[in-house]
């Protein structure tokens, strides 16, 4: 199993979302993570789809989100092409005594510091899925009280647009 | 533009006072004063200009029916559908009142089936609406052109858990093409048209407009034809110009290739471009169960039905071929059996619209993407150019094998010893008696493999039955529904006792609006193919099997009795000597729908057979009887 990303084109209309991911699972594919959100193009909405699969089931996959209506386009982009990242939000128990190791700890991350309690902090970071888990690592002997994660979100890199060509073959 | 004219003419004018077909069909593409639209449109019919007109939504719901071109409906009022049952009174189309809407769905796919059309069903919100969702699957696995339109409540009140209430679009999102829900009147003759569009091209299939009430009380402007747009659907028609190459340079090469039809190729109307290609090719032609008659079962070249139920000959020239031509098929569980020990030594050519099919089941080494009536006759001419530069491949030693198997191993049946009649036999017998220009269509199970087996299928479109869904009760309001399509030929519903109890209400349909279709009931007393099973595999155990309806029983229902209430003409047939008269009576009755209760044996099997989760090496032609293989490999 590998895991693939998949960037999917869909028409901003009621239920496609629903479509998109009903279809993973009648046809039994597993999604590792979903995020949605508009694009540059009113009326359009881009997915971004991480799924882990063989090669043979991705391209099956890809073949039958296309049958879906309401997708207009579906890339699969590689680490190599494209620029991934995830954002995620951390809260980790820090009081007094361990409040500075823990924001120093954030910093090595890039990482901010959004909200600060008497004995928690909430910190945010954005990067690519290997470095987030690393901040997390460091960040669990303090305790992790709380985490919310979205979906990667993908790009592919260079000038060329998806909308562009989608809209063009279109 | 202006000079179309300002309201609906159908509005104005009243239904004829027949129950039956709407007189005129071509009428509204030769009214004067109607402008129409540039020739290559999505939009189907014949793209009248209508101008802008104000009229309600249930008004545009029933005129962009009219302006698509269609003239039958099935359906089924009530509450959340009233406003449209309103103006649909007053209609040149012709409505069908079913007694359930899974007779109205059922009725719509058969009448797709034979006419090659958009088959049209109604229904209310609620339980009407769930009512269509076994017609909705048994449509989507058979990719049969259906709209269902469905009453939903008020907008206001959806989400509420309102009165009939139920979320059709999410419950049929995994078995519709694609659905549509309208909240807003001026959506409905765009979704209309989309609807019409994606039922009828690409892979057919079912999609789903449910209108809620207030869309159709609401006012809107209507005008036609309206604009398509789809950004999302682009079907692929032609074949890859390269890959018809390499599938030509392929079957040049094959010693042992078999063209693999399946039901695509009916569905695309492309049964004379396969004939060509069969003819210069010379290879054996298989019929999956749904493409029974594409190619004439007469026809020196076809070797049969592959599959579970399938001739020995076809279910062995696929296993022994080094190349499959597979044309508008899946590579279906049921017919590959299991699957890594299918057709081992076969390179594989697939042709079809649906790019998700291919390499689904079985890795293509050439894929052709497009549609059958196109990539046929293309491939026809790449076989002619490659034979001549390569010649003909010599398929003489291919021939003597397949010729031996099918004189060795043709279709047959053992007569019953309880001394009741062989099922088989009324089969073949309404088959040889009707001929090839009726329509036949089956229910599921034991008789509609016999159906499948012992009828000779000259043409395509004469054979309807539920092949990937196997939805019991299917061939009662199908075979109405291909009666309304095709009102001058004989249909015959081939039913199973089981199979008729489920649908049959739709007898009362078929009396009343006179639709005079015959029904034959293959009454073994018993869920026949799940009897066998229980015979070859459950040593004997009729778990829940016995319907007690046949020889020697309560006769609960009495079919003749049941036949008789419903105003058809019902006999009763328990005699091998009386089949022919039996049938030679029905066919003579043409006034009203006629029912046949022909008791036969519960022994009698379906043979040949693979039993299930075995390769089709395993073939039976008979209980633990498999064919001497000592000829080839």
């Amino acid at each position: 199993m590998s895991r693939h990303t998949l960037s999917v084109l869909v028409e901003d209309k009621p239920g496609v979302l629903t479509r998109v991911a009903s279809l993973f699972a009648r046809r039994a594919f597993n999604i590792n993570s979903l995020a949605v959100g508009p694009t540059e193009v009113p009326g359009m909405s881009r997915m971004t789809v991480v799924v882990d699969a063989d090669g043979d089931l991705i391209e099956q996959v890809t073949k039958q989100l296309n049958k879906l209506v309401n997708v207009i386009k579906i890339v699969e982009l590689t680490s190599e092409s494209s620029v991934q990242r995830d954002h995620i939000l951390v809260k980790v128990r820090a009081d007094a005594a361990t409040r500075l190791q823990v924001t120093q700890a954030a910093d090595l991350f890039r990482a901010s510091v959004v909200d600060v309690s008497t004995d928690s902090v909430v910190i945010e970071a954005t990067g690519h899925p290997e470095k987030l888990t690393a901040l997390l690592s460091v960040l669990e002997p303090f305790g992790i009280r709380e985490i919310v994660q979205s979906g990667t979100l993908a790009v592919g890199r260079g000038s060329r647009s998806m909308s562009d060509r989608a809209l063009r073959s279109a | 533009m202006s000079k179309g004219s300002p309201i609906s003419p159908s509005l104005m004018a009243t239904k004829s006072a027949g129950a039956s077909k709407a007189p005129e069909r071509a009428d509204r593409t030769a009214d004067a004063g109607v402008e129409h639209a540039a020739a290559v449109s999505p939009v189907l019919g014949p793209n009248n200009v209508v101008p802008p007109t104000v009229m309600t939504g249930s008004q545009a719901i029933v005129r962009s029916l009219e302006e698509l071109g269609v003239d039958d409906i099935f359906g089924l009022p009530g509450g959340a559908i009233l406003p449209t049952y309103d103006p649909l009174m007053a209609s040149r189309m012709n409505h069908v009142l079913v007694r359930h809407e899974q007779g109205a769905g059922h009725a719509a796919q058969g009448y797709a089936m034979v006419t090659g059309r958009v088959g049209v069903c109604i229904a209310t919100s609620g339980p009407g609406a769930t009512n269509l969702v076994t017609a909705i699957m048994d449509a989507h696995m058979d990719s049969v052109p259906l709209v269902a339109i469905t009453g939903q409540v008020s907008s206001g009140v959806i989400g509420t858990d309102a009165f009939q209430e139920a979320d059709i679009v999410g419950i049929t999102m995994p078995i519709t093409k694609h659905s549509f829900l309208v909240t807003d009147p001026n959506d409905i003759p765009h979704v209309m048209a989309e609807a019409f569009h994606l039922a009828s091209t690409g892979r057919p299939g079912p999609v789903l407009v449910d209108v809620a009430k207030d869309a159709q009380q609401g006012q809107m402007t209507f005008s036609w034809p309206p604009k398509i747009d789809l950004p999302g659907y682009r079907p692929v028609v032609r074949g890859h110009n390269k890959q018809v190459r390499e599938a030509a340079k392929l079957i040049a090469a094959a010693s042992k290739p078999v063209l693999y039809v399946g039901g695509g190729v009916v569905k695309a109307h492309a049964s004379a471009e396969l004939r060509e290609l069969a003819e210069i090719t010379g290879a054996p032609v298989v019929t999956t169960l749904m493409a029974r008659g594409v190619f004439p079962d007469s026809h020196p070249q076809h070797v049969g039905m592959p599959g579970m139920h399938g001739t020995v000959s076809a279910v062995t020239a696929l296993q022994q071929s080094d190349l499959l031509i597979t044309l508008g098929a899946r590579f279906d569980d049921r017919v590959t059996g299991v699957l890594k020990t299918f057709a081992p030594n076969a390179k594989v050519i697939h042709a079809d619209i649906d790019p998700a099919e291919i390499s689904k089941n079985r890795t293509a080494d050439v894929p052709i993407v497009g549609s059958v009536k196109e990539i046929i006759p293309e491939l026809t001419e790449a076989v002619k150019t490659q034979f001549e530069v390569a010649g003909k491949p010599d398929l003489d030693n291919w021939w003597t094998f397949l010729n031996n198997l099918k004189e060795t191993y043709p279709l047959g049946w053992t007569e019953p010893e309880d001394g009741l009649s062989a099922p088989q036999r009324v089969i073949e017998r309404i088959g040889a008696l009707t001929g090839p220009e009726g329509i036949y269509v089956a229910g599921v199970g034991q008789h509609q493999m016999w159906a499948a087996q012992f009828i000779k299928y000259e043409r395509p479109h004469a054979w309807l039955n539920s092949g990937g869904a196997g939805t019991m009760g299917y061939a009662v309001p199908a075979a109405m529904g291909a009666k309304v399509g095709e009102p001058d030929r004989v249909v015959w519903a081939i039913d199973g006792d089981g199979c008729f109890q489920m649908t049959n209400q739709e007898l009362a349909t078929c009396a009343i609006n006179k639709i005079p279709i015959k029904v034959a009931v293959i009454n073994n007393s018993s869920l026949g193919m799940v009897r066998q099973w229980q015979t070859l595999f459950y040593e004997g155990r009729y778990s829940n099997t016995d319907l007690n309806t046949g020889h020697e029983t309560v006769r609960i229902p009495d079919f003749v009795k049941l036949g008789e209430a419903y105003g058809c003409a019902s006999f009763r047939c328990e005699r091998d000597e009386d089949i022919d008269a039996t049938i030679q009576k029905a066919l003579e009755i043409n006034d009203r729908p006629v029912v046949i209760d022909f008791v036969v044996s519960p022994d009698s099997m379906v043979w040949p057979m693979v039993p299930a989760g075995v390769s089709n090496d395993q073939i039976q032609v008979a209980r633990n009887m498999t064919p001497e293989w000592e000829e080839e490999d």
